[in-house]
């Protein structure tokens, strides 16, 4: 009889039954990050702008200032993410890596429908419980691409979207402002101001726009492309004299000396 | 000694509705910090401005922290529509003592009666964590803190709401020099010191707290009466 072996990947649900029993006892279940987040991509005439911002909460407070929700997913092919922040980093991750096999054995750039594809029927498979809300842009044989994929696995394919908490502000930007044919100057800026939208109307988004333009054969991916939220100068130092800390008992401090001569022959 | 009621524990079981299982809850936290410093011969008193309720911010400019005479500053944190009935209630009892003595409430006599009155609420309590300041009698400054039943203590300092958990420690550390060595435990602060450490305490609950933010409300009050100042705070 084969012998039963433990799966070396995957998720193992071993747990799951003790994990309820111990929330019900009221044990504390550990959170994950979220990025109460703001994404948004739109189409413009040479290409794709996508745009987030860079706030990460845990509950309510602020985990990380300036994080990175724009995940490079291939050459031709970036993704913004919101919801769970390990979820959006490792969904995002291992499909860049399938892509750049897939690009290797076909010997050209992969298609933004297949990466769209492979996120769709990987997150399909998890029935929504890898909390990853995704707006994908990319710029292949077929042209630009913009699509928004959500945690269950539903997919749209749209000109201008917006993704995550803030996805109504910045939508409202959007759809007051947008039209076919935006030049590159007018797309940027158009982005930025739906991000900001997000980061002042919207308790989960916050601090600085990062915005990616991918064009045919070309991205520029621009970390804090708008930085309207600098922390301002303390008022004073809050330096401690040497000397300030508590202890509650001394002991010599142990020299080379007081240990046995180390053996270095 | 222990509050009757956490900041993060909801006071009561609110009655259930007979259909859908979404019970209504009369209770409601519209976020935002409040905090006092009490000197020698002053006391200060800050709060932002901030009013949410979710991840929506209802408006940038609600006030917390109101006048109720020229000796004394109340604050209130956590609900904001109870907060502001507490505080007209307060108003009203003040007038009517001005009324019936021919001279305004001192300090004390306010604190006391806050406290009575969050108590009267014992069943229905009023879902605030007020701090009363003032200048007492004698002239010198003082902080009253209560929970939300009327359990009422005299503090040097104290931070209350959203951001009280981040502000506590570091007033704690700032104004009360708790575990240093070399620190005179009776060393006061000077007005502007505690100016600079109210301001430094918001900016910093500012940058983390999703809650706090918007506008920063500073009184200062002394024996020539309450002054009070705004400041900018981030917008995000």
């Amino acid at each position: 009889m084969a012998p039963l072996l433990e799966p070396n990947a995957g998720f193992k649900f071993d747990n799951a039954k003790r994990n309820q029993l111990l929330s019900d006892k009221g044990y504390m279940v550990p959170t994950a990050t979220k990025t109460g987040t703001t994404i948004v991509g739109l189409i413009y005439k040479d290409g794709v702008v996508l745009g987030a911002d860079t706030r990460a909460t845990n509950g309510s407070i602020v985990a990380d200032k300036n994080c990175r929700k724009i995940h490079y997913l291939a050459p031709n092919m970036y993704c913004c993410g919101a919801g769970t922040a390990a979820d959006t980093d490792f969904t995002t991750s291992m499909i860049s890596s399938q892509l750049a096999l897939h690009s290797l054995n076909t010997g050209r750039d992969a298609r933004v429908v297949t990466a769209m594809t492979m996120l769709k029927q990987y997150l399909f498979r998890y029935q929504g419980h890898i909390g990853a809300a995704l707006v994908l842009g990319g710029y292949d044989v077929m042209g630009p691409h913009l699509f928004t994929i959500y945690p269950h696995g539903s997919t749209d394919k749209l000109p201008y979207v917006t993704m995550g908490s803030g996805s109504l502000a910045a939508m409202s930007v959007f759809e007051s402002s947008w039209r076919p044919e935006l030049s590159r100057e007018e797309a940027v800026e158009m982005v930025k101001d739906a991000i900001e939208a997000g980061i002042f109307n919207d308790l989960g988004s916050g601090s600085n726009v990062d915005v990616c333009i991918i064009t045919k054969d070309n991205v520029e991916y621009i970390r804090g492309y708008s930085q309207p939220n600098e922390r301002v100068p303390k008022e004073q130092s809050y330096r401690f004299a040497p000397g300030t800390t508590e202890f509650i008992a001394t002991a010599p401090a142990a020299t080379a000396n007081d240990a046995a001569a180390m053996d270095v022959s | 000694m222990e509050f009757g009621l956490q900041l993060n524990e909801r006071p009561m079981e609110a009655p259930r509705e007979a259909h859908g299982h979404n019970h209504w809850n009369p209770y409601v936290d519209t976020g935002g910090t409040s905090l006092a410093i009490a000197g020698e011969d002053f006391v200060l008193v800050a709060s932002d401005t901030r009013q949410s309720d979710g991840y929506n911010i209802n408006t940038r400019y609600d006030s917390k922290a109101f006048e109720l005479s020229n000796k004394t500053v109340l604050a209130l944190s956590i609900c904001s529509a109870d907060g502001k009935r507490l505080y007209e209630i307060l108003e009203q009892r003040a007038q009517l003592y001005f009324h019936k003595h021919d001279k305004p409430i001192g300090t004390e006599a306010l604190a006391q009666l806050l406290s009575n009155t969050l108590y009267s609420r014992r069943m229905f309590p009023y879902y605030v964590f007020p701090i009363l300041a003032g200048v007492k009698a004698d002239g010198k400054g003082v902080a009253y803190s209560y929970d939300a039943l009327g359990n009422m203590k005299d503090v040097t300092h104290i931070a209350y709401g959203s951001a009280a958990a981040l502000v506590q420690p570091f007033l704690d550390s700032q104004v009360g020099f708790a575990n240093q060595r070399n620190a005179d435990p009776n060393r006061q602060l000077t007005r502007d010191q505690a100016m600079r450490i109210a301001i430094d305490a918001f900016t910093g609950s500012t940058e983390r707290d999703i809650y706090t933010g918007d506008w920063l409300e500073i009184f200062v009050v002394d024996a020539t009466g309450v002054h009070k100042e705004v400041r900018e705070l981030k917008h995000d």
